[in-house]
C-alpha cells in the first residue's frame, strides 16, 4: 500500500428510520423514495432542496441497477408509476 | 494433533475452525442472545433427558415448551427491532457532493489462497464496518435465490432478486467476521 495515496475527509450522509417501512422487506422504501424524488423535482425543480432527502433516502437504499433502469424506463416513458400527479 | 487442538483454543474464533462444536465468539447483542437462549434451552434438554422421575412428573411437556417459548419469542422480536441506524448500506454512502463509494468483493478462489487463508471465506476486498454503531445492512440478489450469513454477528439473511432485505447490526468488538453465503451480492 503506497503512502502517497490521496486520502480526504468523506462525510456519510444518509436516510433514517422510516416510520411507514418498519420491516425487513425495504423494497417499497426504496421505491417510494425514487418515485417522490421525482415527483419533487418535477414539481419543483432540480435545485429545490428539500427534494434532497428523497435523492439521499433512495440513494443509499436502492442497488444502483434498479436505479439505472428505472431511469431508462423514464425516459422511454414506460415508467409505471405517473410522476406528475 | 496439537495442531489441531491449538487451531481450536487458541486461535481467533471469529470464523469456523476444526472441529468447532460450539458457536463462534458473539460480536453483537444479537448473537449473545442467541447463544443464551441455546444454552437455556439444551438446560432442559439435558433435564428431560436424564432427569429424574420427579422431574419427568412435574415438567409436563406443556411447561417444557412455554418455557423455550417465551424466551425465543422475546429474542426474535428484540432482533427484529429497527434502530435508526447511524450509518447503513455500505455500498452507496453518499457524501454532500453527490460521491458515493461502490465496491466489489469476491471470494479469493482457491488456487490463490495464502498460507492460512480460509477457504470459501476470504474475499479479496472486505467490508469495513465501525464497532459500536448501528449498521444496517440491505441485502438483495442479481440473480437466484442466495443467502448472507455471518454467524459471529448472529445474522442471517436470504438474498433474493427484486427484493430488499434489511438486518441490522451492532458490533460491540474489534475483529474480521466471515460471512458465509455463494455470493455476495452487491457487496
Amino acid at each position: 500500500m503506497s503512502d502517497d495515496r490521496e486520502t480526504k475527509p468523506f462525510k456519510f450522509v444518509t436516510a433514517g428510520f422510516d416510520a411507514r417501512f418498519p420491516n425487513q422487506n425495504q423494497t417499497k422504501h426504496c421505491w417510494q423514495n425514487y418515485v417522490d424524488y421525482h415527483k419533487c423535482i418535477l414539481a419543483k425543480g432540480e435545485d429545490f432542496a428539500p427534494c434532497r432527502q428523497f435523492f439521499l433516502a433512495y440513494r443509499s437504499l436502492c442497488p444502483s441497477a434498479w436505479c439505472e433502469r428505472w431511469d431508462d424506463q423514464r425516459e422511454k416513458g414506460t415508467f409505471p408509476t405517473r410522476l406528475d400527479q | 494433533m496439537l495442531n489441531l487442538l491449538s487451531l481450536s483454543f487458541l486461535s481467533s474464533c471469529d470464523s469456523p475452525r476444526p472441529w468447532g462444536l460450539y458457536f463462534q465468539d458473539s460480536a453483537t447483542p444479537q448473537m449473545e442472545g442467541l447463544v443464551e437462549l441455546h444454552d437455556n434451552i439444551m438446560f432442559y434438554l439435558v433435564i428431560i433427558l436424564f432427569g429424574s422421575p420427579i422431574s419427568h412428573k412435574y415438567l409436563n411437556h406443556a411447561l417444557i415448551l412455554i418455557l423455550i417459548a417465551f424466551p425465543s419469542f422475546k429474542l426474535l422480536y428484540l432482533m427484529d427491532e429497527v434502530s435508526d441506524p447511524a450509518i447503513y448500506q455500505y455500498p452507496d454512502f453518499l457524501n454532500t457532493e453527490d460521491e458515493f463509494i461502490e465496491f466489489d468483493s469476491y471470494l479469493v478462489p482457491e488456487s490463490d489462497l495464502e498460507e492460512g487463508a480460509l477457504r470459501m471465506l476470504e474475499v479479496d476486498n472486505r467490508v469495513i464496518i465501525p464497532e459500536l454503531t448501528h449498521v444496517r445492512f440491505i441485502i438483495t440478489a442479481a440473480d437466484v435465490i442466495h443467502s448472507f450469513a455471518c454467524p459471529a454477528l448472529g445474522i442471517k439473511c436470504d438474498a433474493y432478486p427484486g427484493r430488499l432485505n434489511q438486518v441490522s447490526v451492532l458490533i460491540n468488538r474489534e475483529g474480521v467476521f466471515y460471512g458465509l453465503t455463494e455470493q455476495w451480492p452487491k457487496l
